[in-house]
């Protein structure tokens, strides 16, 4: 594409067939303890 | 829903549901933004010729720009619908819900291994280690029912978390270092992996604790404001004196003997400290690698709490630190921000997004006595008492009002961008301030938006 440039090809949607396992870190365990930030977390589910 | 923003020279256009990122040119942002303000139907029945000249209408400013460039860029635009990329639906919720109505297992448990601390910091929410209730250290007795019972509780989930907190932790070192042993000692008859974290303020950290930290501890969270006068002033001895002095040298010899690698320098700005990326480039500068520097939560009589009228100094500097990072990126003074981390490839699934931070369901935080709480920020709070290590959840309706906490459940978060990389914030703060985890802290809520912003331009720029 010309005028656009998309950064990622992974879409959200797709990650719903394949449920949460749960796996993940828990959100608040990382380094905050008083916010929530998941975006910057890793999938663990070894079925991806 | 899609969320579009200028930042550093950078056009934004954030498509909320399916997580893409898309940087385009000054035209296409305005013709984006032109079809989601006019075209409920996007652009359904209607002709080029028809949409341009509607758009030239509404945006003069563009009037130079030829047919075939405007035609070419609505193309684009189609190209990216039809791809599911752009303008698309929110369908979680029900996959949400049904989600959120699993059996309920435990994954990660902060355990308050002391209810003590050498420092006196200002803004402590435990309140010198106290939680408003008395000094006191977790026997190895509790903190063993703890770990049995995070094991009994967790199905089949494989990785366990435990948080090492306080108050400050190192007061109960030998505690600690049993509780690692008993845990190693259940892993393998139970198939369960203990991550072991630790959170100090440095204070009793020596050459023997950094070595058994290394083998033991997958992330180590070290507390340092940043600059000495910043540090000095909210993170005093009970005497007053400062501690960045006693503590500096130490972290910088830990962090390097950890590789730089699964740590974090974490600190706290406050309203003494609007320009925060200073603190922030100071640590970068001792070389830290790993750096966090969060917003206080504290109550609005407190004088160093931050306020409304604080924001637009806070955007500044969370821009400002942004663009620094993009400066240093690829060099050697290349550093993380743990507040601008954002994986637009391998991130967490829709569900992990949206299901809210866990506390009260798969989180919870344990007392010296063993008492569990929904997570650090509750405990003290006697309504939030969920029950003991002896005997497990007993205040299962608390339990379902967390378990029920999601971005869905939260009418601010419904319209909001920022959902898919704050699930919905912080339960504690929600409370703190607004008197349910249901709500949300307006503050908090606007510092996350712009960090996700920043946080996305961030990955642009380095993607050139």
């Amino acid at each position: 594409m010309k005028h656009i440039k998309t950064l990622n090809t992974k879409k959200l949607s797709n990650t719903v067939k394949k449920g949460g396992c749960g796996e993940c870190q828990t959100s608040c365990q990382s380094a905050c303890k008083t916010s929530c930030t998941v975006g910057n977390q890793s999938c663990e589910n070894n079925n991806k | 829903m899609i969320h579009q923003y200028k930042n550093n020279g950078y056009n934004i256009v954030l498509d909320v549901n399916s997580g893409a990122v898309h940087v385009v040119d000054d035209v296409t942002y305005d013709v984006i933004k032109y079809v989601d303000d006019n075209l409920s139907d996007k652009f359904s029945g209607l002709s080029d010729k028809i949409i341009i000249d509607d758009f030239r209408k509404e945006y003069p400013e563009h009037e130079s720009i030829g047919s075939n460039d405007l035609e070419e860029i609505i193309d684009e635009i189609e190209e990216l619908i039809e791809s599911r990329e752009l303008f698309t639906e929110d369908l979680y919720e029900k996959p949400i819900e049904d989600y959120k109505n699993r059996p309920t297992v435990v994954k990660a448990l902060c355990l308050h291994i002391a209810h003590d601390c050498n420092l006196a910091c200002k803004y402590c929410f435990a309140e010198e280690g106290e939680y408003k209730g008395k000094r006191e250290l977790m026997s190895y007795e509790v903190g063993k029912k703890a770990l049995d019972f995070l094991v009994a509780n967790s199905g089949s989930r494989k990785n366990l978390e435990v948080d090492f907190f306080g108050g400050e932790p190192l007061m109960n070192f030998q505690v600690v270092k049993d509780l690692v042993k008993y845990g190693r000692s259940i892993e393998e008859k139970n198939n369960k992996h203990f991550r072991f974290t630790l959170t100090t303020n440095g204070v009793l950290l020596n050459d023997e604790i950094m070595e058994f930290a290394n083998e033991n501890m997958d992330n180590v969270v070290l507390s340092i404001d940043g600059r000495k006068e910043i540090h000095d002033m909210m993170r005093p001895f009970p005497s007053g004196d400062g501690s960045y002095d006693l503590i500096v040298s130490k972290f910088i010899k830990f962090a390097n003997s950890r590789n730089q690698e699964k740590y974090y320098v974490r600190g706290t700005f406050t309203h003494n400290n609007l320009d925060f990326s200073k603190d922030v480039l100071h640590l970068a500068d001792l070389g830290f690698k790993q750096i966090s520097v969060e917003p206080v939560v504290a109550k609005e009589s407190d004088e160093y709490a931050l306020r409304e009228e604080d924001l637009p100094k806070l955007y500044e500097e969370y821009d400002s630190l942004a663009k620094e990072m993009v400066r240093r990126h690829g060099t050697d003074k290349e550093f993380n921000f743990f507040h601008f981390m954002i994986d637009l490839e391998g991130g967490p699934c829709v569900y992990k997004r949206l299901s809210g931070c866990g506390s009260g369901t798969e989180y919870l935080a344990v007392t010296p006595t063993g008492d569990l709480y929904p997570c650090h920020q509750f405990v003290g709070d006697t309504h939030f008492l969920m029950g003991n290590v002896d005997t497990g959840i007993k205040n299962t309706e608390l339990q379902g009002e967390f378990k029920s906490c999601n971005v869905y459940a939260k009418k601010e978060c419904r319209n909001c961008f920022a959902r898919f990389y704050c699930s919905g914030g912080c339960a504690a703060n929600a409370y703190n301030f607004k008197g349910s985890i249901l709500e949300n802290y307006e503050v908090g809520c606007k510092l996350q938006k712009k960090r996700i912003e920043n946080a996305i331009m961030i990955k642009a720029a380095t993607s050139e």
